[in-house]
């Protein structure tokens, strides 16, 4: 059976939610029930547009977009082009589902609360944002979805302004976002002012790699990064995880996701044709470092320092949402290690000539990190989903205080027991997988680096085995006797992401080869998506 | 369906929760060549605490902060280094970013 997919779906996956953000003050006036189901019913929608479009890019190749032009490419191109890959539809997925899931467990945790018509409004231009920032093939636009995020996601954090605390990490939130967007932006202009373009695919293809070029290059890797949370650029992520409301946490760890994406692409795809530049001859040492290199090693070096940190201070913390927060801060610690080894492990072999050399486990250390995006988004995902539900059954996430709550909650424990195990890379889950793609690569580059990454891990099994004993094991305590399971959409969402967790851990291969390889091999490819679009005039 | 390629190696859930049942299997067997001269409801059963009495049910959780006591005694530089980093303070934060900027810029730029 062949699907025919219209040109305008990839700008469809942005408009639908859009469209869905201004409608729904309207719908709320009508009634709060005609509402929920009014959101679930567009992010349905999108959800489906979003893997009717994965499965045309996937097997049809990169999809373009011309906003008000014919869809003929032709340079200069002076509006805003939409270019997805399969990068980008892999980012698309998992920012639907989390925020589907997201929005169906808000149905009863969010009940009891006032101004859900913005809370949701809210929602939806986050996952307009979010899908715009990766599907996008223009930088200025790039800017734009991310500063929607940016404001959305702000809100959302904020959204309990009866609590100090929310306004205070919605406050931090939004302070770091425009420093890193301010800086986002200077780069946009230094590549504007030098290459008269803002399209992404034009630019990696004039990129001569100036001083201009490497200070872009710096700002926009690096304010992205920040953006992921990457250590020591982290402190805003556990107040804003933290304090927000579970299912805007759950939303939060895409938006973090997306940051992510940005570098990714920024990498692999805007400055893909220099990787590979000499930059350094250090002649007493006989080597020759390429950008690739130093590159790579400053991010291994701060990949390792996210999984330190976030491990080791997660292990002391006592708010569990906040240990949860520190854990995901290790976790982007992994993805990033898994880019810093492709990065690192090209090197000049220094024969009759020079001759760059790509190690196979580059790639597949890159194809480790993508799949563990996907793992991660879904295993902090429930994990946030469990705490949202433990809040909501006790009003408490101080884990001093819970205990014995796994004969009032039976289900809720099985959701958490398999968040725990598969957060911490336990086999056979589908933390497991990814993660020993990341060891296995990273040990064949260092293998101290490796050993380190995998002590953390089981580090990390321990932080969530006291979580475990803490809040569901012990003696039923006097004051939890009336708690009861959380309503049945909590239950719905959670057991999704749960049976989602099992089956990539139970048959890896089919999202390995069908999603993670071709979103891998678009980053390494990146030819591809600079001729797609100079290639078409 | 079930194989990934790791690079220098593969992994097969469906292999390794065999071999979880084998490793199962030989357990239970071992379990049942044990003693079964237990004996239910009396003396034998009771908690011994080093002849300390036995609290009510509720007190005897063990809260979270107390526990790997020991490991976190033990790094407790790292976590009094790390602490004065989280300061909460937001315009700490944005140092970071500048010192972690210049750095970049250092290695990447000069």
């Amino acid at each position: 059976m062949t699907i025919t997919i219209p040109d305008y779906m990839p700008a469809l996956i942005v408009a639908v939610p859009l469209l869905g953000a201004f409608l729904t003050p309207l719908i709320s006036k009508i009634n709060g029930k005609i509402r929920n189901g009014f959101v679930i019913f567009i992010l349905l929608v999108n959800t489906a547009l979003v893997f009717l479009l994965s499965y045309d890019v996937i097997t049809n190749g990169i999809r373009t977009y011309i906003f008000g032009s014919s869809q003929e490419v032709t340079l200069p191109i002076v509006r805003i082009l939409f270019e997805v890959d399969a990068m980008s539809v892999f980012m698309g997925i998992i920012i639907s589902i989390l925020v589907l899931i997201s929005v169906i467990y808000s149905w009863a945790f969010m009940e009891k609360n006032t101004g859900l018509d913005k809370y949701y409004t809210l929602i939806l231009l986050l996952t307009a944002g979010m899908l715009g920032m990766v599907s996008t093939g223009d930088m200025f636009n790039f800017f734009v979805f991310l500063e929607i995020t940016s404001i959305a996601s702000c809100a959302l954090i904020a959204f309990w302004t009866h609590h100090a605390e929310s306004i205070e990490a919605g406050f931090k939130y939004i302070v770091i976002s425009s420093i890193g967007a301010l800086f986002v932006l200077f780069s946009i202009a230094l590549l504007y002012g030098q290459y008269d373009a803002l399209n992404i695919a034009i630019l990696s293809d004039a990129i001569q790699y100036t001083f201009l070029d490497k200070v872009a290059l710096v700002l926009l890797v690096v304010a992205l990064a920040m953006k992921a949370g990457i250590v020591p650029m982290h402190m805003w992520l556990p107040d804003s995880y933290g304090k927000a409301p579970s299912t805007i946490s759950v939303i939060l760890v895409s938006a973090t996701l997306a940051s992510l994406y940005g570098v990714l692409r920024v990498i692999f795809t805007l400055y893909g044709n220099v990787l590979d530049v000499v930059t350094r001859d250090i002649e007493f040492l006989n080597i020759k470092v390429m950008t690739g290199q130093w590159l790579g090693w400053l991010i291994i070096l701060l990949a390792i320092a996210s999984i330190l940190v976030g491990v080791i201070m997660a292990l002391r913390q006592t708010d569990f949402k906040r240990l949860i927060a520190f854990a995901a801060v290790a976790e982007i610690g992994y993805m990033f290690l898994g880019v810093g080894v492709r990065l690192a492990s090209v090197f000049v072999e220094n024969g009759n000539g020079l001759t760059v050399v790509h190690p196979g486990f580059g790639d597949t250390a890159l194809q480790g990190s993508v799949f563990h995006i996907m793992n991660d988004a879904l295993d902090v995902g429930l994990l946030f989903l469990v705490a949202g539900a433990i809040y909501y059954a006790t009003r408490e996430l101080s884990l001093d205080k819970l205990g014995g709550l796994a004969r009032n909650m039976k289900y809720t424990t099985i959701f958490f027991l398999i968040g725990l195990l598969a957060v911490s890379g336990m086999p056979p889950l589908n933390g497991f997988a990814s993660k020993l793609i990341i060891y296995e690569t990273t040990f064949q580059l260092n293998p101290i680096l490796g050993i380190i990454a995998i002590l953390c891990s089981i580090l990390l099994l321990a932080t969530f085995v006291k979580v475990f004993h803490s809040i569901f094991l012990g003696p039923p305590l006097p004051q939890y006797k009336e708690v009861k399971e959380v309503p049945k959409s909590m239950l719905l969402a959670m057991g999704v992401i749960a049976g989602l967790i099992i089956f990539i851990g139970l048959f890896p291969e089919i999202i390995y080869t069908n999603i993670v390889q071709p979103a891998a091999d678009a980053l390494i490819n990146y030819s591809s998506y600079i001729t797609t679009v100079v290639g078409g005039i | 369906m079930f194989t990934i390629e790791t690079g220098s190696g593969f992994w097969n859930p469906l292999l390794w929760m065999l071999c979880i049942v084998v490793a199962f299997i030989v357990f239970y067997i071992i379990r049942s060549l044990g003693s079964k001269e237990y004996k239910k409801d009396t003396e034998q059963v009771k908690a011994f605490l080093s002849g300390n009495p036995e609290y009510a049910k509720e007190h005897m959780h063990v809260k979270s902060s107390n526990l790997y006591w020991g490991f976190t005694e033990s790094i407790k530089f790292f976590y009094t280094f790390l602490r004065k980093l989280h300061t909460g303070n937001v315009s700490d934060y944005i140092l970071f970013f500048v010192i972690i900027l210049a750095i970049f810029f250092i290695i990447g730029v000069i």
